[in-house]
């Protein structure tokens, strides 16, 4: 009797027992998940995310936690949705569902900053390889570049599921942090002429419902024939706006950009915060990986503030360079970046739909890159 | 095929295709707005 009360007591202790003796590396990671919900409840930074993701990390940190071990719930979300990438894809719905792209069919040649905001994902892919990063390691790391979630864990849960977490949590965050990171950037590369230019704003739409209608059919067709790797991406995010155009099914166009979403995320978070097990993720790598994330953002808003004036200088000053650094895949954050930057300058200055439009783009050249890269590493046999 | 070969070929294609991709939905963009123009809508959809 004796022998089995202490031996019952000893189950009660064994969590105890192995945070004391070798548990460390899970400490440093309870105080992680604290951050995420500190920065999610108190800072406002991506709370749908960073919220579940720290959470998750929580969780999973608990010594003995057994969450991530076959029939664990946040190994059930992880396989059932990562490793199958459906949440991801999901996700994609939703934001198609979300996204109006009236803007950029307004003015589709601010689509080539949607490009030149991805150039951050390429610089990085170089210098993740120099750090000695493996090939499929570095194009996911580079992903990072294209400041969009769902992309990288897309991308990253395919070929480097040991980087997902890092990948994912550097993702989010840099996104939160375009206003930080971005308004140094365009001060320095512009000029105070170049800052105050206005932008035209049609009075009446250019866009019939009718070009909105088949702009997502047309650029799944396009995309998808060019870079058919990426069609599960781009494919679902113009279901998603295709749903919203067409107008005929609007509780399936709700649901996306509500209930599938949001079930979504929340699984999605606890799933990535149970990849952030201690030992597995307080690496040299998880440092350089953050390092080489804020580099890609910062290269994406110094290539399109460049085009941007290029694109000034080629319409004889019709174009404000600062719309440049939209073209990433931060919607719409990235876009009221450029408003609040136009303004600071000149208060009568509105560049938000111009911005917006290269917002979109920028969701577009995120995924279109993506689907390159995936494409190409198709053609060189390397997946 | 060494690391530098991937990096650089990833980085010239991936830049160049994605840059020709959206060039090209730009070219059909303004194709599909000169041939529906607004006010060929009217009555048609919703």
């Amino acid at each position: 009797m004796f022998e089995s009360v202490v031996a019952g007591l000893s189950g009660l202790t064994h969590g105890v027992s192995f945070l004391v003796t070798q548990g460390l590396p899970n400490v440093i990671m309870l105080g992680v998940g604290g951050v995420l919900m500190y920065l999610a409840i108190r800072k406002g930074v991506e709370p749908l995310l960073l919220l579940p993701i720290g959470f998750g990390c929580f969780l999973v940190n608990i010594p003995l936690s057994e969450v991530m071990d076959t029939g664990g719930i946040l190994k059930f979300l992880y396989d059932v949705g990562i490793s199958t990438e459906i949440f991801p894809l999901l996700i994609f719905i939703g934001i198609g569902a979300m996204t109006d792209f009236t803007p950029l069919l307004e003015n589709p040649k601010i689509l080539l900053f949607g490009a030149a905001g991805q150039c951050g994902i390429f610089l990085t892919l170089l210098l993740a390889l120099s750090l000695g990063f493996s090939q499929l390691e570095a194009v996911c790391i580079g992903i990072i570049g294209a400041c969009d979630g769902p992309t990288a864990i897309y991308v990253t849960a395919q070929f480097a599921p040991q980087l997902l977490g890092p990948i994912s949590v550097a993702a989010y965050s840099y996104m939160a942090l375009v206003p930080i990171i971005q308004p140094p950037i365009m001060h320095a590369l512009t000029s105070p002429k170049e800052r105050v230019v206005r932008m035209e704003v049609p009075r009446e739409s250019t866009v019939s419902d009718r070009t909105r209608l088949l702009f997502p059919i047309v650029v799944t067709l396009v995309t998808g024939l060019i870079a058919p790797k990426g069609l599960p991406l781009m494919g679902t995010v113009m279901l998603g706006n295709f749903m919203k155009e067409s107008g005929v099914v609007q509780r399936l166009t709700g649901a996306s950009e509500n209930e599938i979403a949001n079930i979504v995320t929340l699984f999605l978070g606890l799933a990535i915060g149970g990849t952030m097990e201690g030992h597995v993720f307080l690496k040299p790598e998880t440092l350089a990986i953050f390092g080489l994330g804020f580099v890609a953002i910062c290269v994406d808003t110094v290539a399109g503030v460049l085009l941007g004036k290029l694109m000034y200088l080629l319409s004889g000053g019709k174009i404000n360079p600062l719309i440049g650094s939209a073209g990433i895949s931060a919607y719409p954050m990235a876009a009221r970046v450029v408003q609040m930057m136009g303004q600071r300058y000149d208060k009568k200055n509105y560049l938000l739909m111009h911005a917006m439009g290269a917002n979109t783009g920028g969701q577009i050249g995120s995924v279109m890159a993506a689907a390159v890269m995936l494409s190409v590493l198709k053609g060189m046999g390397l997946i | 095929m060494d690391k530098w070969s991937f990096g650089f070929t990833m980085t010239l294609v991936g830049i160049g295709g994605t840059f020709i991709t959206l060039g090209l939905l730009i070219l059909l963009i303004n194709i599909f707005k000169r041939l529906f123009p607004v006010r060929s809508d009217r009555g048609s959809l919703k």
